[in-house]
C-alpha cells in the first residue's frame, strides 16, 4: 500500500524530477495542496510532459481522470486548466499507484491551451466541456463543439461575469413538420401522381 | 432495371427512445444493420448545478449534488463532503462511527443503483419480470431512505462534518433483516438470466472494448474491470478506511455486455459483504458527527436551552462556514466508477468552483467506440451495459 494521496513524500519528488529531465525546457512549478502533488506546468511544453507522465516507466500515468479549469477574476493570469491523472498502480502496469494534479495558467486576453487528445483521447469531451462552459479554446482538437449547451448559444456560462440567472430561448430549434400548405400541397401531387398512373393502366 | 443503391442512412436515435437512459441521443450512421459511425449528443438535460453551486453555501451545494447522478444520490453527497472535509483538515476529528455509518449508506447506495441497472438493462433486451423483482428489492431501500431520513430519493443525509442525525430506532433490524433476504434475491435473479440463453444470445461478444481503449477513454469503474482492470477506488486509493474492510473487487476479461453483467452482479454480493462488516461495527446510538459547533449544528436539545448554541445554530443556517483557501478532490467508488469532485475555495463560505468528475461523462464519450461495427439491435444492450445516468452527464 502507498502512502496515503496528496501526501508530499519522496515519489512527488520523483515526478518532478523525471520530468525535468524528460522535458529539461518545461517551466515546472511545485504547487502546494492538501490532497495531492500539484504542478503547474507552462502550455507550451504540456503536450511533453503529458506524454512523459504517460509513457516513462516509472511514472504510467495512464488514467486522466479529468480536465476542467477555474475562472479566478479578477486576477491575471485569470484561468487555470487543471488536469487530473492517476496511476493505477498494479491494477494497470508496474508504477507503484499515485494520482497528480497538472495546471496550466492561461491568460483571460488569450485563452488558448493545446489539446491533449494525442495522448489521452478520453480528454476529447473534458475539453469540449470546458470550452463550452468556460470558453477557452483547445487548439489542435479534432472537433471542438460545444456540448452541453446549444450550438448557438452565446458567452460561457461558467465563467464569472457570466450572469447566474438568464433566460434565453434556444433558436437552433425548428419544426420538423411542414407548414399545412406544404402538406396539402404534397397530397394534391400525391394524388395527381395515383391519377395518372390509374390512367395509364 | 433501376440502378442498385449503396449509401449509408442517417438515423436518430433518441432524444424521446425509450431505452436510451433519459435523454440521450445518438446519431447513428447505418450501412444496413450495421453501424459505421455514432455520435452522441449530449445537453438536453443540462440544468447549470455546477454554475448553482457557486452562488450557494457550502453546506446547501448537498442536495444540489445529490441530484446530479440521482440513481447514486448518497455517493454523490458523500464524494462532495469528502473533498471539503478534506480541505477543512476535518478527517481527523471525524468519529469511526461516522465513518462505518457512511461506508453502510454508500454500499447500500451502490446496491439500489446496481439494482435499478439490472432491472432497466434486462427489460431493455426483453427480460421484463427481472425489472419487477429488482424494482421490488429496490423499493425496500428507499424505506431504508426515509425511515433515515423522511426522504426516499435525495436523502442529504450525509453532510460536511458528519451526518445530519443518529441513525432511527429499528434501523439496525431493517437493515439485518434486508441484509439476510438479499443474496436469495440475487441469486433468483441470476437463475433468470445468467444461463438463459436469450439473454447470453444478446450480450455475449457484444460490445467489446480492448483494455488500452479502456483506459484512454478514462472509463475507471465497472466497464474496466470487466475487462480486467482490477482498478477499484476502495481498494487503490481508499478512503473512509475501505482498507479495514474484508472484500474482493470482480473482474472479469471479456470485455463485452455479459463481462460488466458479471461484474455487477458480483459487486451486489460484495457490497453485502461489506454492509455486514459495516453494520457490526456500528452501535445502536452514539456520535454521528465531528462535534465541532462551528461545522455542524448543535443538538436541538441544547439548542433550546442554551445561549451559545441557539448562536451557533443562528450562524451556520445565516453565514455558514468558511472553508479555509485551496483544492481539493477526493475520490470515491460510486456505483459508476471513480466519481469525484474537484472543489476550489477561495476561502469564504461559498465555493468558487465546483467540478464532478462524471463517470457517466466519460462512459458516453466512450459509446460510440463500443457500439461501431455492431449492430443496431445491439446499441440498446450496450447502452444498458454502460449504466448512465444522464443526469450525471450533463449536470
Amino acid at each position: 500500500m502507498t502512502a496515503a494521496p496528496g501526501t508530499m513524500t519522496e515519489s512527488h519528488t520523483t515526478v518532478v524530477d523525471a520530468l525535468r529531465r524528460a522535458v529539461p525546457k518545461a517551466v515546472i512549478e511545485v504547487g502546494a495542496a492538501v490532497d495531492m502533488p500539484t504542478l503547474y506546468v507552462d502550455r507550451e511544453n504540456l503536450v511533453a510532459v503529458c506524454r512523459t507522465l504517460r509513457d516513462a516507466p516509472s511514472l504510467q500515468f495512464a488514467l486522466l481522470v479529468e480536465v476542467t479549469s477555474v475562472d479566478f477574476l479578477p486576477a491575471e493570469p485569470r484561468y487555470e486548466v487543471v488536469y487530473h491523472l492517476a496511476c493505477l498502480g498494479e491494477a494497470y502496469g508496474h508504477a507503484p499507484a499515485r494520482r497528480l494534479r497538472l495546471k496550466v495558467r492561461v491568460p483571460g486576453g488569450d485563452p488558448h491551451v493545446p489539446t491533449v487528445t494525442s495522448i489521452y483521447p478520453g480528454a476529447g469531451w473534458p475539453e469540449r466541456e470546458v470550452y463550452d462552459l468556460m470558453g477557452i479554446v483547445f487548439e489542435g482538437h479534432p472537433d471542438l463543439r460545444r456540448i452541453l449547451t446549444p450550438d448557438d448559444w452565446q458567452g460561457h456560462p461558467l465563467r464569472k461575469d457570466y450572469p447566474v440567472q438568464v433566460r434565453k430561448d434556444a433558436v437552433s430549434w425548428s419544426p420538423l413538420q411542414l407548414t399545412p400548405e406544404e402538406f396539402a400541397a404534397n397530397v394534391r401531387s400525391a394524388q395527381a401522381q395515383a391519377d395518372k398512373t390509374a390512367r395509364r393502366k | 432495371m433501376p440502378e442498385l443503391r449503396s449509401e449509408t442512412m442517417t438515423v436518430n436515435m433518441g432524444p424521446q427512445h425509450p431505452s436510451t437512459h433519459g435523454v440521450l441521443n445518438i446519431v447513428l450512421e447505418l450501412d444496413g444493420e450495421t453501424i459505421v459511425a455514432a455520435d452522441p449528443t449530449v445537453g438536453f438535460l443540462h440544468t447549470g448545478i455546477e454554475k448553482t453551486a457557486e452562488q450557494k453555501k457550502w453546506q446547501q451545494v448537498i442536495p444540489l449534488v445529490e441530484r446530479m447522478d440521482y440513481l447514486g444520490p448518497q455517493s454523490n453527497s458523500l464524494a462532495f463532503c469528502l473533498s471539503v472535509e478534506r480541505l477543512m483538515g476535518l478527517e481527523a476529528s471525524m468519529p469511526e462511527r461516522v465513518t462505518w455509518i457512511r461506508v453502510l449508506i454508500a454500499e447500500l447506495q451502490r446496491l439500489s443503483s446496481h439494482l435499478v441497472w439490472l432491472g432497466t438493462h434486462g427489460m431493455e433486451i426483453g427480460a421484463i419480470s427481472v425489472m419487477m423483482y429488482c424494482f421490488r428489492e429496490r423499493e425496500q431501500l428507499l424505506n431504508l431512505n426515509e425511515m433515515l431520513a423522511g426522504f426516499r430519493m435525495f436523502p442529504s443525509y450525509i453532510r460536511i462534518g458528519g451526518l445530519r442525525e443518529d441513525l432511527p430506532r429499528g434501523f439496525h433490524e431493517a437493515v439485518t433483516e434486508f441484509l439476510d433476504k438479499f443474496p436469495g434475491k440475487l441469486d433468483e435473479y441470476e437463475k433468470l438470466l445468467t444461463k438463459n440463453q436469450v439473454w447470453t444470445k444478446r450480450t455475449v461478444g457484444v460490445g467489446y472494448l480492448s483494455k488500452e481503449d479502456t483506459i484512454a477513454m478514462g472509463l475507471a469503474g465497472p466497464i474496466a474491470r470487466a475487462v480486467g482492470i482490477p482498478y477499484d477506488v476502495r481498494r487503490t486509493f481508499p478512503y473512509l478506511k475501505y482498507e479495514t474492510f474484508d472484500f474482493n473487487v470482480p473482474t472479469a476479461t471479456d470485455g463485452d455486455v455479459f463481462a460488466r453483467y458479471t461484474v455487477r452482479m458480483e459487486e451486489m454480493r460484495q457490497s453485502v459483504k461489506i454492509c455486514r462488516q459495516a453494520l457490526s461495527r456500528i452501535s445502536k446510538t452514539g456520535v454521528y458527527d465531528c462535534g465541532d459547533y462551528r461545522y455542524v449544528p448543535p443538538p436541538k436539545d441544547r439548542v433550546y436551552t442554551e445561549m451559545e448554541a441557539l448562536i451557533q445554530h443562528f450562524l451556520l443556517y445565516s453565514q455558514g462556514f468558511n472553508v479555509p483557501k485551496g483544492e481539493c478532490y477526493v475520490p470515491v467508488e460510486g456505483p459508476r466508477g471513480e466519481h469525484g469532485f474537484y472543489i476550489v475555495s477561495d476561502g469564504g463560505n461559498r465555493p468558487v468552483r465546483v467540478k464532478s468528475r462524471a463517470p457517466s461523462f466519460f462512459a458516453v464519450q466512450g459509446l460510440s467506440k463500443l457500439i461501431v461495427g455492431g449492430l443496431i439491435a445491439d446499441v440498446i444492450a450496450v447502452i444498458g451495459s454502460t449504466d448512465v445516468v444522464m443526469g450525471d452527464v450533463d449536470r
